[in-house]
């Protein structure tokens, strides 16, 4: 055998091809390093600021505080434990109103084409409206006057003197509702590819309607599942607006409204920037968890 | 392969006999299976024959239960399953596609029935099913790191591993080459005759329906044509379609004008050409009369043969063991026949020939028929 000897054309196409990829990279490069890592620093180094003695509102030096951490930390631990439970629960609910109606686009309209094609646009409709304005309109909906909280009270759920409005049923209600085309859209891509003959081979071999789709489409569309709640859950839990304007400041409120009133209301920059550290540290911990446990299962 | 009789003698149930009774399915658009009537007896290893669209396919979902027939009904064992979902049938089906699941390994999409059925060996009886097909060594495999054989025989093993009373298949080996086919078609009719359930096997292919099973149903436009023996169909056709599906035959147009002894005597372009009364469909007037191409005689002299036409040869093709030719017959058109090939080539191109066959090989269909009815294409 021979050295394998490489000609000049063969190194100078080699290095063509390097510096494509480099050429190729470099526009989501430059914008990420820009406007994520480079903030992402500032952040970091901000919440290790210090507020020297005397000094005006706003006024902070650098320093390496790290008990700015400990400072929020004890003093908002309830919002953001609330953040995740209230992201869970919006979660599980888009996930359980989400499934069925990917399911009925994906794979009961298959054939339907026309149906489906409207049922998407009807789907993807609400992101053409403002993402404020469709929260505000979740407090006329919740009305103490509105059909629903009416059509409670009558049915005796809700007392008398009871409100929708300003709860944790009206912030979650919200959640779910604006993250619910994330659920959805990742779970129907899923099912769209779904070979329903495989429900039927299940169906030959004695599976009932419901064994069929515990044990063949429910583990089938687990990658669209796992991203679904991924893109719900992790906006969901960083989500301000829907506990600002659905919410009463009690028992409502979330580590983004709260990082939001430090970094605007009470002008606190480095605990403000310490809260959004702890909350980006911890949904990276869960999620990690998360995609340890059903995420790297072989999938296909 | 070790018979699967030695590993599960105390198991074997026999199939069950299947009973399709005034079957009708129509869809929107077109009538896809009319007034069906078929019984299929215990054990049998039945074929259902036919071209794509005839209905065949339609035919075993709705054995199956994948499908509800607009009209009729289908009882297996004596049983009415007519109103039973597909997963209350004693019915499994081998698809086309295989439809493994992607997502389980190969052992459990094996035992995947028998743990719906709650079966409490399960897992064993899907390991002597995979010995069976002999792929024991890839249980652990997903199907998508199969090959298209190696599929193609978790999929049987899947659907036979449950003992159904009827195992549904549905043109099973489609997917896989010739040498491989072949293969498979002798493993699958070792395996029913071991078994003893009773196959419904859907096919197009006529060569794989005639050496598989005991009896085969030429099905076309959703009606049975004819059913029975391969042999039997094969030498006497009823129809100008089975005729010409089920092998190849020639066919042409011809007047009775006599009966005498048996034998009708049928006028073709002037040639009297005999046929036996038993072997008519229609004993007078206009018929279709045929015969089969290996039955014929070729050669430059006039040979001896009930029958006998001669024409001109205006193709000649050379097979490995036979030659084949295609003579034109004045007023009667091409007629084809071959000749084993052991030396001397009796014809070429150009040549004039004399055709000759016994009379028993004739055969005739009605009148209305079309000639080229069945004709593959």
């Amino acid at each position: 055998m021979s050295v394998e000897l490489r000609s000049k054309d063969e190194i100078r196409a080699e290095k063509r091809k390097n510096r494509t990829g480099i050429y190729l990279i470099s526009p989501g490069l430059l914008v990420l390093t820009l406007f994520f890592a480079l903030p992402v620093v500032v952040l970091l180094a901000m919440s290790l600021y210090v507020k020297p003695p005397g000094a005006e509102i706003g006024e902070f030096v650098p320093g390496f505080e790290l008990s700015n951490y400990a400072t929020v930390l004890s003093a908002y631990w309830p919002e953001l434990l609330r953040s995740f439970w209230f992201a869970l629960i919006a979660t599980v609910l888009a996930l359980l109103i989400g499934f069925p109606m990917a399911y009925l686009v994906a794979v009961r309209l298959r054939e339907r084409t026309l149906l489906q094609g409207i049922l998407l646009v009807l789907l993807i409709a609400p992101f053409f409206s403002s993402f404020i304005l469709r929260t505000q309109a979740w407090k006329q909906i919740l009305a103490d006057e509105g059909f629903i909280a009416q059509s409670l009270k009558f049915i005796a759920i809700l007392p008398p003197d009871g409100h929708l409005t300003a709860t944790p049923f009206a912030v979650v209600a919200g959640l779910t509702y604006n993250f619910l085309p994330f659920m959805v859209l990742p779970i129907y891509a899923n099912l769209g590819r779904l070979d329903t003959r495989l429900l039927e081979a299940s169906a030959d071999l004695y599976a009932s309607p419901i064994t069929s789709f515990t044990k063949v489409t429910l583990p089938m569309s687990a990658p669209g599942i796992f991203a679904g709640t991924l893109l719900t859950f992790i906006p969901a839990a960083g989500d301000y607006v829907n506990s600002a304007l659905l919410g009463n400041n009690r028992d409502t409120t979330m580590i983004g409204q709260v990082i939001d009133s430090r970094f605007f209301r009470v002008i606190d920059y480095p605990g403000a920037s310490a809260l959004s550290f702890i909350l980006m540290i911890s949904i990276l911990i869960l999620v990690t968890i998360y995609i340890r446990r059903f995420g790297t299962k072989e999938l296909m | 392969m070790t018979t699967l009789a030695e590993r599960t003698t105390s198991t074997v149930s026999a199939g069950a006999d299947l009973h399709l009774s005034g079957i009708s399915k129509r869809f929107a658009s077109f009538s896809a299976v009319e007034d069906l009537e078929l019984l299929v007896p215990s054990g049998t290893f039945f074929a259902l024959l036919g071209p794509s669209g005839c209905g065949k396919s339609t035919t075993l979902r709705m054995i199956a239960g994948l499908e509800a027939p607009s009209e009729g009904s289908i009882s297996i064992g004596g049983q009415d399953v007519t109103a039973l979902p597909s997963h209350r049938r004693p019915v499994n089906t081998v698809f086309q596609s295989y439809a493994l699941f992607p997502h389980m390994s190969v052992l459990e999409n094996v035992a995947f029935g028998l743990k719906r059925k709650k079966d409490k060996q399960a897992m064993d009886k899907a390991k002597a099913g995979l010995e069976l097909v002999e792929l024991s060594h890839l249980a652990n495999r997903k199907p998508a790191q199969l090959s298209g054989g190696q599929q193609q025989r978790v999929a049987l093993a899947r659907a036979l591993v449950n003992r159904p009373q009827v195992l549904l298949l549905d043109e099973p080996l489609g997917a896989l080459d010739m040498k491989l086919r072949r293969q498979m078609q002798l493993e699958l009719k070792k395996i029913q005759t071991e078994v003893g359930l009773t196959f419904i096997h859907v096919t197009h292919d006529q060569e794989e329906a005639m050496t598989m099973a005991d009896v085969v149903a030429v099905m076309n436009g959703g009606r049975i044509e004819q059913m029975g023996p391969p042999r039997e169909l094969y030498e006497l056709p009823r129809t100008a379609f089975v005729a010409n599906f089920l092998g190849k035959s020639n066919l042409m147009r011809g007047t009775v004008t006599g009966e005498s002894e048996g034998m009708l005597s049928v006028n073709v372009a002037s040639h009297t050409i005999l046929l036996p009364v038993s072997r008519a469909v229609q004993t007078s007037g206009e018929v279709v009369l045929g015969v089969r191409p290996e039955k014929i005689t070729i050669d430059r002299v006039a040979v001896a043969g009930d029958n006998q036409l001669s024409g001109t040869v205006i193709d000649v093709s050379f097979t490995g063991t036979t030659t084949e030719y295609l003579v034109e017959v004045e007023q009667v058109g091409p007629i084809g026949t071959f000749s084993q090939n052991r030396g001397q080539q009796p014809a070429q191109e150009g040549d004039t020939v004399f055709l000759a066959w016994d009379a028993e090989h004739s055969f005739g269909l009605a009148g209305d028929e079309s000639v080229n009815a069945g004709v593959e294409s």
